[in-house]
């Protein structure tokens, strides 16, 4: 292509065109093999799954005529799904609208209690992943760790605190220090501190270093440093951050319940066990809202937050 | 050229609001604070976060940490078959979840992007859509779906697709709205229908994009693929319940760190593959 550039005005465009041919079907040759490659690994790694996961699992159905056939599972299924589904709506009548929604809601007391307990387990589990992430964060940052053994330490533990799912360490809590919302807390806290941890080290590594300097400069120890120095750079990020993790605790606080560590999760568990399918479609609702409620919330909150950021 | 007493006193009388804060933020913030205090000493009352309790606990807590030392091995390969079988159980939840999920958002996400479907009253409503089938917790999901198909993975599965469905279809949409619209531009001056205009336009802009984004949820889908377990749905998640159910917990520790090892394979793995297909990209964090 060059060649052409430097004798502009003399017409030799075939020996450029046979090059880009001869290149484009190089590029369209290599693009085939991977395209091919890839779709085979693909359908390797789909089969072995869908063996793995009894995706295509085949099982026994009773037909509507009380006769047995063998039916790919998931249509199988679907016609239980239905059934199930069907069985929380609750009944509801124009006439009797307000009974019918008292039937419905026929645990409020109790379930407006858990409902509060949730939320409380999900501020209590912020407010230590706070202060945990937020401790732990300066020294999980590259550039601020006092040497490279603690930012090693504090990575890990981090890690192993977010990876293990909240549900495993509640099982752990709930067994160590007994049923209830004490549980909850500390096991969704823990798991808040390793993923805020990690979002407040990152904040952290991309503040500016002068100012840090300029402690230092004046004779102050690494904890002025990180007091003067960093936190007031990174404080409207992770206002924000927090906020959005309150929004992912809720939704985890209300599920906790379901291996005895408070909150509206067992209520689930019983409503299953005693097959009062209306207050699954009960609870639903009632989750649903207070999520809804709660995101809007923190999300006006957190725009104002960045807002305050942008202004100043 | 040192301060004295004097020249700060001066400075505050100058300009007294670079020292202080007027006085009613100044009663906001102590209000808040108060009010933030108060809720979390009641917090603390009514979970009752007693210290006898956290004494005894923390006790208990140490005895179940004991045993993660020695690490428990399995020593004949039937126990430890079982393992490797749910570990790999909960990949294929994770995997079959992502494309099934994926599957089915990817035309509902057409419809809820603002340079395909220019019908805004159809788009809204396909975004709450997406937002209310997010509001679906996977554990609750896969409560209802083991109703329907049994104990296993596949509930697994299923929890696991249709609640990425809302989720992907958002993340798509995004994708798509963010796509320059020079391209489509293009391919309509040279003749290119409605849906050639999609394909060539929009589809190069948006699958490295969109492929990003498996590969993202496909990793998380991997963390929380391994709570579904605990309430039936297959997976390394059932082992690790059952074992902790029966107190065995040296296993129980031993299962723990073979997920952490599983979850830091597949992060290492997919980082590799986002590398090599779409270069370095830092977004969706």
């Amino acid at each position: 292509m060059t060649m052409t550039a430097e004798h502009s005005g003399v017409p030799e465009t075939k020996p450029a065109i046979a090059d880009f041919e001869k290149d484009y079907a190089v590029q369209r040759r290599r693009s085939l093999r991977a395209w091919t490659v890839g779709t085979f690994l693909f359908l390797i790694i789909f089969a072995l799954t869908s063996w793995l996961g009894d995706f295509f699992k085949v099982t026994q159905v009773t037909l509507p005529d009380g006769s047995r056939d063998w039916r790919w599972i998931i249509p199988a299924g679907l016609p239980r799904l239905g059934d199930y589904i069907e069985q929380t709506f609750p009944v509801m009548r124009w006439e009797s609208l307000g009974s019918d929604l008292t039937n419905w809601f026929w645990r409020w007391k109790i379930w407006m209690n858990l409902l509060f307990e949730t939320v409380l387990i999900a501020f209590m589990a912020t407010v230590f992943g706070v202060i945990g992430g937020f401790l732990l964060s300066f020294p999980a940052s590259r550039n601020l760790a006092p040497n490279t053994w603690v930012l090693w330490i504090t990575r890990r533990y981090l890690e192993i605190a977010r990876t293990v799912p909240e549900l495993v360490w509640a099982l752990i809590f709930v067994f160590s220090f007994s049923v209830g919302p004490m549980a909850g807390v500390l096991a969704i806290g823990l798991h808040a501190t390793g993923a805020l941890g990690k979002l407040y080290s990152e904040v952290n590594e991309n503040i500016d270093m002068r100012p840090l300097e300029g402690v230092k400069a004046a004779g102050g120890s690494w904890f002025d440093q990180i007091r003067y120095g960093a936190v007031p750079q990174v404080l409207p990020n992770i206002v924000s951050y927090t906020l959005l993790r309150f929004e992912i605790n809720v939704r985890a606080s209300s599920i906790i319940g379901y291996v005895g560590a408070g909150g509206l999760g067992q209520e689930f568990r019983t409503a299953m066990s005693f097959q009062e399918y209306t207050d699954l479609s009960a609870l639903f609702v009632i989750i649903f809202f207070t999520v809804v409620i709660i995101d809007y919330g923190s999300e006006k909150l957190r725009h104002r937050v960045i807002g305050m950021e942008e202004r100043t | 050229m040192s301060l004295t007493p004097q020249d700060i006193a001066a400075a505050k009388d100058r300009v007294p609001l670079a020292f202080t804060a007027p006085l009613p933020v100044r009663l906001r913030r102590a209000a808040l604070w108060v009010g933030f205090i108060g809720l979390f000493c009641y917090c603390l009352w009514a979970f009752n976060f007693s210290p006898e309790r956290i004494w005894t606990g923390l006790g208990r807590l140490g005895n179940v940490l004991s045993f993660m030392f020695p690490p428990h091995v399995w020593d004949n390969w039937r126990d430890f078959s079982e393992v490797l079988n749910g570990l790999g159980e909960t990949l294929a939840i994770a995997f079959l979840g992502t494309i099934l999920g994926a599957v089915v958002a990817f035309p509902l996400s057409l419809l809820g992007a603002k340079n395909i479907n220019r019908f805004t009253f159809l788009r809204q409503s396909t975004r709450r859509g997406y937002d209310v089938i997010r509001a679906f917790e996977t554990l609750i999901l896969a409560l209802i779906f083991i109703r329907a198909f049994g104990l296993g993975p596949l509930p697994g599965i299923l929890a696991i697709a249709v609640s990425e469905i809302g989720t992907f279809a958002k993340l798509f949409s995004e994708a798509i709205e963010n796509t320059s619209n020079k391209p489509v531009e293009g391919v309509k001056a040279s003749g290119g229908s409605r849906l050639q205009q999609i394909r060539f336009g929009i589809a190069p802009q948006v699958n490295p994009v969109i492929l990003s984004i498996l590969l993202y949820n496909f990793e998380s889908n991997v963390r929380s693929g391994t709570i579904l377990g605990i309430v039936g749905a297959g997976g390394i998640g059932f082992l690790l319940s059952d074992r902790i159910s029966a107190y065995k917990w040296d296993e129980a520790w031993s299962i723990i760190f073979l997920i952490i090892a599983m979850v830091y394979l597949i992060d290492y793995l997919s980082g590799l593959i986002r590398q090599r297909i779409i270069g370095k990209w830092d977004g969706a964090k």
